[in-house]
Order: structure tokens, then sequence, then C-alpha cells
């Protein structure tokens, strides 16, 4: 049928118009797409940097170490957030990773084939779960489940540490942490499977040939192989885990104060931002919870670009670790 | 790998039992992982449909939010915002990003594709609450919250997703067809849209699915751009909307039992729409990958 067009003279003549149109048309079109997503980025490092000015003209560098939060005397610093950031994405990562290297070992090495497939799913749509949910499930049952039964526990078994001192609370460091812990592990799972499925199969045969036990294979093949991805893939997560604002804010109970211990309430940076910024009393306060933001920012981009880095250099390059939902699809 | 650790593999240690059981107990370990993993799924949602089943109801579905201090109340409000704000994500998003993915794909040289590529990955690496930051100092600085804030603060979020989705996508579709195309005499934007874009429609659409059920639960750039809203079903995305993930959120913080209730009834309906759309977005994706022979 479109040849038997062709032999019109007219129609021809109209698509050949539209060819000329049409090529330059999506190029310029695809470019001019393609140039927004630079313009966003730009556009976003400028707006937060526009919006801190005064906060950061007003506090210099010196706010990054001031352990202030005070609205009544307008002096502001981030300590009490960097360090709550620190400490729950830290606490996080700690049980995310290893959990995250079981799973996926699990996923490549030990699953019946049958069952590889739908416990994958499983867990990536634990990952789909919008973070205000999470952070309404950690305000009513986590919550009241860590202030009764397991803050009691580790204070009574290693309440001589500092850091399991105190009245056990339902919000706070700790279960913030676990939070980010549920929400972090599907995402390096979610890479770390893969690239475990990228170990050659000769080397982990050639492993058992020798004699090794599962577990001795495990790790003299697959965990050195994949080292670089392991690292890449955990400091994603470490990426999502400071950037997350919702379910932190919902949990950790918004003190604006560094509290040694990890049952009581504190604040990160992205939580006090999503927190404080909407009823933000004065334009000192609100550009100083945007110099908050910069901050966040530049630790978020830093992170991503290392994890990116350290994953290719591994020489994974078919290994893609963006679009965590796309995955193990 | 480590060479002397592997030599010392050919000499029997002697205590192959010892080996059996560290390894049977790292192997115990990771499927108790795994259970874990799956378990809390099991608990998250469950929670969810234990509490939130009971408030369900048509009423709850088609009233909009109570004044403050009344109680009754639903969230037909919530469920128009939401999908004017995504709705309207959704339209500039989508067309963005599939642009983006054939830029690379198609047009960019491989020493241009590869910084874009970066690019991409950097701002789905942009926490959400800065995104919402920038769209604040954007638009809403100085004036008024709108959805129309929201909706363009939800659209950056989903940019990074679609693009690369279909950037991989579109590399899946085989070479023999352009080819093809472009032997039959046809203009190279014709083979793009007539070709390319078809045989790569299931995985583009799977793309564009992930995101809207990414986004159809972002809550803070909503906070700082759409959060204070007039009571009553508004559709006007010059004005500040509702949202179901904003109607969550407060109604988590507040005090109030019945609050409590209506929140897990909000998050049921926000948890079945998500999970939904990832279950046809994969169903999608595994036609599309069959059909390209991948």
């Amino acid at each position: 049928m479109e040849a038997g067009a062709l032999k019109n003279p007219v129609l021809r003549a109209r698509r050949n118009r539209a060819d000329r149109i049409g090529d330059p048309l999506l190029r310029g079109l695809s470019g001019l797409a393609a140039a927004i997503v630079v313009l966003v980025i730009v556009g976003i490092v400028y707006e937060v940097v526009d919006l801190s000015s005064p906060a950061i003209s007003k506090f210099g560098v010196g706010f990054v170490t001031t352990n202030d939060w005070n609205p009544v005397t307008e002096t502001f610093g981030a300590a009490p957030f960097l360090y709550g950031t620190v400490v729950t994405s830290a606490i996080a990562l700690l049980f995310a990773a290893p959990l995250s290297i079981a799973i996926s070992i699990y996923l490549t090495e030990l699953a019946p084939p049958r069952l590889r497939r739908p416990v994958a799913t499983l867990v990536d749509m634990l990952a789909a779960i919008p973070t205000v949910i999470l952070g309404l499930w950690g305000i009513l049952v986590l919550g009241p489940f860590m202030h009764d039964t397991i803050e009691p526990a580790l204070r009574s078994v290693l309440g001589f540490l500092p850091i399991f001192s105190g009245d056990p609370s339902a919000f706070g460091y700790l279960t913030a942490a676990l939070i980010l812990t549920i929400m972090v592990t599907p995402i390096i799972t979610s890479v770390t499977r893969e690239v475990f499925e990228t170990v050659p199969g000769d080397l982990k045969e050639g492993s058992y040939a020798l004699g090794a036990t599962r577990w001795e294979m495990i790790r003299q093949v697959v965990l050195p192989y994949s080292r670089a991805g392991i690292v890449g893939a955990t400091i994603l997560g470490l990426g999502r885990a400071i950037g997350e604002a919702i379910a932190v804010a919902q949990v950790i109970g918004g003190a604006t104060g560094i509290d040694v211990s990890l049952f009581h309430t504190g604040g990160t940076l992205a939580a006090q931002i999503a927190s404080q910024f909407q009823g933000a009393p004065g334009e000192l306060f609100k550009s100083s919870l945007a110099y908050l933001g910069l901050i966040l920012l530049v630790f978020a981009v830093l992170v991503n670009v290392v994890a990116r880095v350290i994953v290719q250099r591994g020489s994974l390059k078919d290994v893609d670790v963006t679009p965590t939902e796309a995955e193990a699809l | 790998m480590n060479a002397p650790e592997g030599h010392s593999l050919l000499l029997d240690r002697g205590n192959l039992k010892r080996r059996r059981r560290v390894s049977a107990t790292v192997g115990g370990a990771s499927t108790v992982a795994a259970l874990l993993a799956v378990g809390v799924l099991v608990v998250v949602v469950g929670s969810v449909l234990l509490k939130g089943l009971g408030a369900l109801s048509l009423h709850f579905l088609t009233t909009p939010t109570a004044l403050f201090g009344e109680s009754g109340g639903g969230i037909s409000n919530a469920i128009v915002g939401s999908g004017i704000m995504v709705g309207l994500a959704a339209l500039m998003a989508i067309p963005v990003g599939l642009l983006v993915a054939i830029y690379t794909t198609e047009f960019a040289s491989p020493r241009t594709a590869h910084p874009i590529r970066f690019v991409l990955d950097v701002l789905n690496g942009v926490p959400t609450i800065i995104t919402g930051i920038f769209v604040y100092g954007l638009l809403v600085a100085g004036k008024h919250q709108s959805g129309f804030a929201a909706s363009v603060a939800l659209a950056i979020v989903m940019l990074p997703i679609v693009a690369r989705t279909a950037q991989e996508v579109l590399s899946l579709v085989p070479a023999t067809l352009k080819e093809a195309a472009h032997a039959l005499g046809i203009a190279p934007w014709r083979a793009t849209v007539r070709v390319t874009l078809p045989t790569a429609a299931g995985g583009l659409l799977t793309g564009a699915l992930l995101a809207v059920a990414r986004v159809a639960g972002e809550t803070a750039p909503l906070i700082l751009l759409s959060s204070i809203f007039a009571p009553g079903v508004l559709t006007e995305p010059g004005e500040a909307l509702a949202s179901i993930p904003i109607f969550i959120f407060q109604a988590s913080e507040s005090p109030s039992p019945e609050a409590h209730t209506q929140a897990w009834a909000a998050a049921l309906i926000l948890i079945a729409f998500v999970l939904l759309l990832n279950i046809v977005a994969r169903a999608f994706y595994a036609r599309s990958r069959k059909r390209m022979g991948a």
C-alpha cells in the first residue's frame, strides 16, 4: 500500500516535504529534550544556592559545624542534622549491606530455579512501597514495637554503652535507621544480584572442581569478582538513605540537637527540610533550611558519582545501576 | 582472586566436616535473609490491608476530607488532586524522556551520549526534597503553592526513570530492523517513528508506568509545593491541590486514632495502585522482550 502511494506524484511530493521537515524536526526536538535535562540539573544547583545565599553570607562555612538550631536567637547550624544523617545512614548500611549480599547469594546460588524470579520480584516490590507508607507503618507499628520490646532488650544487654542508654522511645535515630534499612535493602540487592550473575560459570566450576564447598566458592570467587559492584551498590544505597526525607521525618522525632543515645529523637538534613520548610518563620530560617539542602545536594551528587565510577571501573559496564525500578524485570 | 588461597584448596586440610558445616550455616543465613526481606514486605502490606480495609468504604472514596475538628470525611479530593498532578507530570516527563532517549540512541555520538546518560544518573540521584526546593524557588517563592508546581517537580523525578528505561529498551531494538527500514529508502525520522518506536512500545510503556508508580507515592516535594489547600474537590492546577501522599502524611502525624485509621485506608488505596502498576509494567516488559527476541 505504501509503495502504491508512492506512485502517485502528489502524495510523493507531499511525503518528501514531510521528510525534509521530519528529519531535522525529530533531531532538533530530541536535542532540545537532552538540553532540558542539562538545564534542569544546572537550575537545581543555581536555585538551591540562590535560596541559601542569605544563610551562607550570614553563617559562612562555620554553619556546617555549628551545633545549634535556635529560631529565637536566629542561630542556625547543620551539625545536629549532619550527625543524624550520618548515624542513621551508617546504621542502615550496616544492616542493609550484609543483608543484601546474603539475599543475592540466596537468589543466585541457593534458591531453587523456580523460586528465583518470584522471590526477586517480591524483594523488588519492597522498593516500590511509597516511603510515606513506610513512615506511617514506622509510626504506628514499628515505633511502639521498638519502644516496648527492642530498645528495653538492647538496654538490658548493652546498656553500659552510651549509645544504648537512656529511656526507650518510639521515635529516634534507631527507628529511622531501621526504616531506612527496609528502603535501601532492595536497592542494594537489585545491583549486587545482577553483579553476582555476571560471575563467569567456569570460574565457579573451577573452584568446585578444586574441592571448594559452596561457601568457599562464594568467598573465593563470587565475592572477590564482585567487589567493585558490591561497594558501588552500597554507596548507591547510601545516596538513597541520606536523601530520604519523608519516612525519616515521620519517625525520627524532629529534635534539633545531638543525642548520643540511639533511642532518642534527632533530625537529619532531609527530614529537617521536609518538616520545617513549609511553616518556616522568617527568611533566614528558610534560607538556612535551603543551606541544609545545599549540603545534602553536594553529598548526594558526590555519592552517586563515586558509586558509578567504582562500578564502572570494576569493568562491569554492562551492569546497569540506574533505574532501580526497571531492573530485574 | 587470591592465588595462594586458591592453591591451598588443593591440599586436603582434613576438616571437611567443619567446612561443610560452615557452608551450610552461611547457606542457612542467606535463606533467612531472603525470608526476612519477603517477611517485611508481607508485614508492611499486611498491616496496611488489615488496618485499612475496615475504614474503606464508598463513602470514604467519594467524600472530600472533613474540615478540621469534624469527623468523617474521605479522600475524594485527594484522589482527584493526585490524578491531576501525576497526570500533568506524566504529560511533561514522558514525551521529554522519550525524546532524550531517542537523541542518545539515534542521533548523538558516543561522546555526547555518555555525558547525557551521566547527567540523567545524577538527576536520578538528586533527593526529591531538593527537587522540591528547586521548584519552590522557581515557581512558588513570592507567589503561592500550586498543583502545577507540584507536577513540575514530579515530572523532574519521573524524567530520568523514563529516559533511562527508554534508552535501554531502544538499544535492544534489533539493528537489522532499522537497517531493513533504511534499505527500503525510508527517511530516518520515519524509520524511528514507524519501526523503532513500535517495536519497543511494550518496553517504553513499562518505563512510563514505573515512573508513574514511583511518583504516585512521592511526598517530599508536595509538602513544599502543594500542601495547604482549600476544602472540597479542587481541579484547578493553578491552586494548591490535595493528594493521597499528603493526606497520609498529615494523618500519620495527627494524634487522633480516627485519623490513623483514615491514613491506613488511604495507604491501602495508594499501595494497591502502585503495586498493580508495577505488576502490569512487568507483564508488558516480558512481552516486549519476547517480541524483540531478547
